[in-house]
């Protein structure tokens, strides 16, 4: 469970080559941030690592530790300690928040430890509570359904909360930036300097901007273009492009 | 294997995960063989030895069932026999009072389903209806003192014959549709309750129905009477083995809700899928009156139900809330009424549909509003899930408002399973199973929130039930 490695993974999505053969080996407690032009196959490499069945996996092969996860189910990856947070979280009617992420941490629990017996609701609301005012939610989220009515930077917070809670190994996290306000960039990269140190957990962190990165330490930066990974340094390479932008680059 | 096992085996495999489907053996007191037939309504009402106004009123009911047509709109119920059910099954004889005294077998049944173990927790009172009669019978000791009735409609024709001919079939008449004239003809069982100007009852009243023999027909008729400004909720739930044959079940429930009165009737319908479920429902409602009616209606090979609302005085309100799930070879065809014939009444009918391996739902609806009835307003919302493309969902609604200063509204919604939502659910680890039935639930939640605690964590479950083996 130390690694996660992508080997020559190639994913298309409507039969349409998203992603070509891109390695990247992400030890445990590390932090890869990949960059990108727009179209350039980022949030494709996520989805298809989380398994979203609308990716297909054309080549290579996605390994977490010592399981080939390649054609694993979704909830399978999940339960082994995989965590997308995603770009665009999907609303969820009559699912409260509360409810949904005990039953996902139920459910994660008896993989990782038979032992552990299912956290009861009186038990977990502790948990909910804490946590959502870590991340800057009123506790009345709790009782809401997921995600609806949400906006954005509030969508982005229980993204924060639920990856807090189901205390990854590996998260993959899509724009969890983009579209929130300056406390709320505070939170996020406390969170995820705690999750490294703390849970030891390694992370892959898709953004644009500048104002998250400067708060983070990354063990490497990585370029994406046309589907392929063409280059990779450290924070470096982040400011370069953040001041130049990609073109400057002849990507 | 003989043709028998395999019809068996078909029957329980249109629904395996149906848990109520199990069969007791018993000795019946007293069973009409097949048929229907004017004898028959006169051995019905000698058995229970009834005054000569109720076999007459019997008599003239199967005359207008003769002279009906079968409904040709609904659900396909060509396959009924008329000639193949039992009408009338009276089970072996205890007491009806104490639990103690119900004959053993009737009494497992009833505990298997949960039915002694409700009571003791959250009931003011509890019916159990084995085949045609009531069983069983308690009401708290201090609802009883303070003028509070709860009895088997049998009894109370006995015991309160002036209140019982006041009110019985002014809600419903016979000639209503051919099946309220059925059961007008061949009625049996039931609840009759009344409830004393301004007596409240805070916990609910429940009546359990079981069909057990095979080709049997149910026909129970249950009458509310909430005085002024009273207040009462009634819970009714069914269940029945899987047989490869069909059953009938075909109930009237009339409710008459008087001034300042609030009604709420809610009922958990999960016969087993070989039982046609066809079953009038309408409540009187008076001046500033509330009713309220909460109809899941999960089991059945065919429902057709529509309860309804007469709203007959100003600032009466009716609210009908209705969920129903058809599986293979199910057809829900619910829905409701409001007729408002009165100024400042109101209405609210929210239906939701969740139809899946094939399985049909329809909502079929009316909203009249008379002339001179001003200021009336009625908001429908019909919302449909469709959990594969093999399922389907229709939408019959019907407006009649013959007034300018109805504020009517309607909405309706057809929605899909997504795939985006499946994904997220499962990417912290639920199943697709687990994914798809939390799915199920949230879209059921705004009916299901309606329920007392107990029967929401029951219909959760169900649909959970449901729910298992589903793959995207």
């Amino acid at each position: 469970m130390d690694t996660l490695v992508l080997k020559n993974l190639s994913v298309s999505v409507d039969k349409t080559s998203i992603v070509n053969g891109v390695d990247l080996v992400i030890p445990r407690g590390e932090l890869h941030v990949l960059m990108g032009p727009n179209g350039s196959g980022k949030s494709t490499l996520l989805n298809a690592i989380m398994g979203n069945p609308l990716t297909v996996v054309t080549d290579g092969s996605i390994v977490l530790g010592d399981d080939d996860i390649t054609t694993s189910p979704t909830e399978d990856r999940a339960r082994k300690g995989l965590f997308l947070a995603f770009q665009y979280p999907p609303d969820i009617a009559g699912v409260t928040l509360g409810n949904f992420v005990r039953l996902a941490k139920n459910a994660q629990l008896q993989v990782r430890d038979s032992d552990a017996k299912p956290i009861s609701p009186a038990e977990f609301v502790k948990t909910m509570n804490t946590t959502s005012r870590r991340v800057g939610l009123a506790n009345t989220f709790i009782g809401r359904s997921v995600n609806e009515g949400f906006s954005g930077g509030e969508k982005k917070r229980s993204e924060l909360l639920q990856m807090i809670i189901l205390q990854p190994h590996f998260a993959l996290l899509d724009e969890i930036d983009s579209g929130v306000d300056v406390d709320a960039l505070t939170v996020i990269a406390d969170v995820l300097n705690e999750l490294r140190a703390t849970s030891n957990c390694g992370i892959l962190l898709v953004t644009h901007q500048g104002a998250l990165l400067d708060k983070l330490e990354p063990t490497a930066v990585h370029v994406m273009s046309k589907g392929c990974i063409v280059k990779t340094g450290n924070k470096e390479l982040a400011k370069e492009i953040l001041a130049s932008g990609y073109e400057s680059m002849a990507l | 294997m003989n043709p028998l096992d395999t019809a068996r085996q078909k029957a329980s495999s249109i629904r395996s995960e149906y848990e109520y489907g199990f069969r007791t053996q018993t000795d019946n007191a007293y069973e009409l063989p097949e048929g229907l037939s004017t004898k028959v309504v006169h051995d019905i009402s000698g058995r229970k030895k009834e005054p000569e106004w109720m076999l007459e009123f019997r008599l003239k009911a199967l005359e207008i069932f003769y002279s009906k047509q079968m409904p040709a709109w609904g659900a396909d119920l060509s396959s009924i026999d008329f000639d193949r059910i039992h009408y009338y099954i009276e089970p072996k004889e205890g007491g009806t009072q104490k639990w103690e005294d119900v004959p053993v077998e009737i009494k497992d049944t009833f505990e298997k389903l949960g039915i002694p173990q409700a009571e003791r927790s959250f009931l003011a009172g509890t019916g159990a209806q084995f085949e045609s009669e009531v069983v069983y019978h308690s009401l708290h000791e201090d609802l009883k003192a303070q003028g509070v009735i709860f009895e088997s409609t049998d009894i109370a024709l006995q015991k309160y014959p002036q209140m019982f001919k006041e009110y019985f079939g002014t809600v419903i008449p016979s000639a209503d549709n051919k099946f309220s004239a059925l059961n007008s003809a061949v009625w049996s069982g039931g609840s009759f309750i009344y409830i004393p100007k301004g007596v409240q009852v805070t916990l609910p009243l429940q009546a359990y129905f079981r069909i057990n023999a095979e080709r049997m027909g149910q026909f129970e008729r249950t009458l509310i009477i909430a005085d002024e400004g009273s207040s009462v909720h009634y819970i009714e739930g069914c269940t029945a083995p899987t047989y490869s044959s069909d059953s009938l079940h075909s109930a009237v429930v009339e409710v008459v809700v008087k001034r300042g009165a609030k009604v709420q009737y809610t009922t958990i319908q999960n016969w087993s899928n070989n039982v046609y479920n066809l079953v009038t429902k309408r409540a009187l409602v008076y001046g500033n009156g509330e009713m309220c009616w909460l109809d899941c209606n999960l089991g059945s090979k065919a429902t057709m139900k529509y309860p309804s609302v007469v709203l007959k005085e100003s600032g009466a309100k009716g609210e009908m809330y209705s969920l129903a799930l058809a599986g293979k070879g199910q057809h829900q065809d619910a829905g409701a009424k409001a007729i408002h014939l009165a100024p400042n009444t109101s209405s609210t009918i929210m239906a939701r549909s969740i139809s899946k391996q094939g399985g049909r739902s329809s909502y079929r609806g009316l909203v009249k509003v008379v002339k001179g009835a001003k200021n009336v307003k009625s908001r429908v919302v019909c919302d449909a899930l469709l959990v594969d493309p093999s399922s389907r969902s229709d939408t019959y609604p019907t407006m009649d408002i013959q007034e300018q200063t109805a504020s009517i509204a309607h909405e309706a919604s057809v929605s899909n399973i997504r795939q985006d939502q499946l994904f997220y659910l499962m990417s912290r680890g639920l199943s697709n199973d687990e994914a798809a039935s939390l799915l199920v639930n949230g879209f059921a939640y705004p009916i299901a929130k309606r329920l007392p605690m107990e029967y929401a964590l029951e219909l959760h479950r169900l649909i959970e039930i449901e729910m298992e083996g589903f793959t995207a």
